[in-house]
């Protein structure tokens, strides 16, 4: 594991283990959204605008998951300096960016119908709406400030501090009186809802966590190279006379 | 089949949702793949000049 650390080790695994995930992602969604589209039934309120469920709640994990992966590696880059962590949560935020994007656009296309809203200001939704101002503000970060080292910094803590969004985020509708529905899968009592609209969820989830591994590994060796040529560039700039 | 499209009159909703988070994945995966090539373009380009 700390063979991983270095980055030419890195690469030389990240090239081959990345193919498997995104194999694995591929399979896994296009079984999700059968599932979702096929094989689920209708719900018995909602009909098949129930079928939103599908890719919002596991966009919404991923959201949060994501997050809470970077807000992690941004420690372990700031407290103990560990190698790669940093360009480990730069790739994420990209990521976790375009999830809490469409948590938001398929949870605003259900809300309509189910709801009669587009959009309301209460604690489920605006902490998402936090998170996704988080990653903006993040990504901001890294791009405003010009050496690495220094843009590191500033961005990890800003994903250590944002990290309280997170469980304000999963326990915002028990907090406070919300449209958005309670906890279904993890909760404690165990899930809720009926398997046959379980296994659409696991399906796609699984994908996009796959997905996301495979993304980050690709997305971590872009940096690499980025770096590498920020690194040679400079030397060119100070060899000149 | 045509059933299957009007989703139980919640076609305009559903659809839209699936069309925009897949559509969103696709420029997630096309944006980091075209960010890599380009990173290995200017690295390539900038060894090949120096030597």
């Amino acid at each position: 594991m700390l063979d991983l650390a270095n980055p030419h080790k890195f690469t030389q695994f990240a090239r081959r283990a990345e193919p498997f995930a995104f194999i694995v992602a591929a399979l896994l969604i296009v079984s999700g959204l059968y599932l979702a589209l096929f094989a689920a039934p209708a719900d018995y309120q909602q009909g098949e605008a129930a079928r939103i469920m599908y890719v919002h709640v596991p966009a919404a994990w991923m959201a949060l998951f994501v997050y809470a992966v970077m807000a992690a590696l941004s420690a372990l880059a700031l407290i103990f300096r560990f190698p790669l962590a940093d360009v480990a949560a730069k790739a994420c935020a990209g990521i976790g960016l375009v999830f809490t994007a469409v948590c938001l656009a398929t949870g605003s296309l259900w809300g309509r119908p189910m709801w009669g809203t587009w959009w309301e200001w209460d604690a489920r939704l605006t902490s998402v709406l936090v998170l996704f101002f988080l990653y903006l503000g993040y990504i901001a970060l890294w791009r405003a400030i010009e050496e690495p080292a220094k843009a590191a910094r500033a961005a990890a803590i800003l994903a250590i501090v944002g990290a309280i969004n997170v469980p304000i985020i999963h326990f915002s509708v028990e907090w406070w009186s919300t449209l958005h529905q309670g906890a279904s899968v993890f909760r404690l009592a165990g899930p809720a809802i009926d398997s046959a609209m379980l296994w659409p969820i696991f399906a796609l989830a699984l994908g996009f966590m796959a997905l996301f591994f495979g993304l980050l590994s690709l997305r971590m060796r872009t940096e690499l190279i980025e770096r590498r040529l920020r690194h040679l560039r400079l030397q060119k700039a100070r060899a000149k006379p | 089949m045509s059933e299957f499209f009007a989703m139980g009159g919640y076609a305009a909703y559903v659809w839209p949702a699936y069309g925009i988070a897949f559509l969103a994945i696709f420029i997630l995966i096309a944006g980091s793949l075209i960010a890599h090539g380009r990173a290995k373009r200017a690295l390539a380009q900038f060894e090949g000049r120096k030597g």
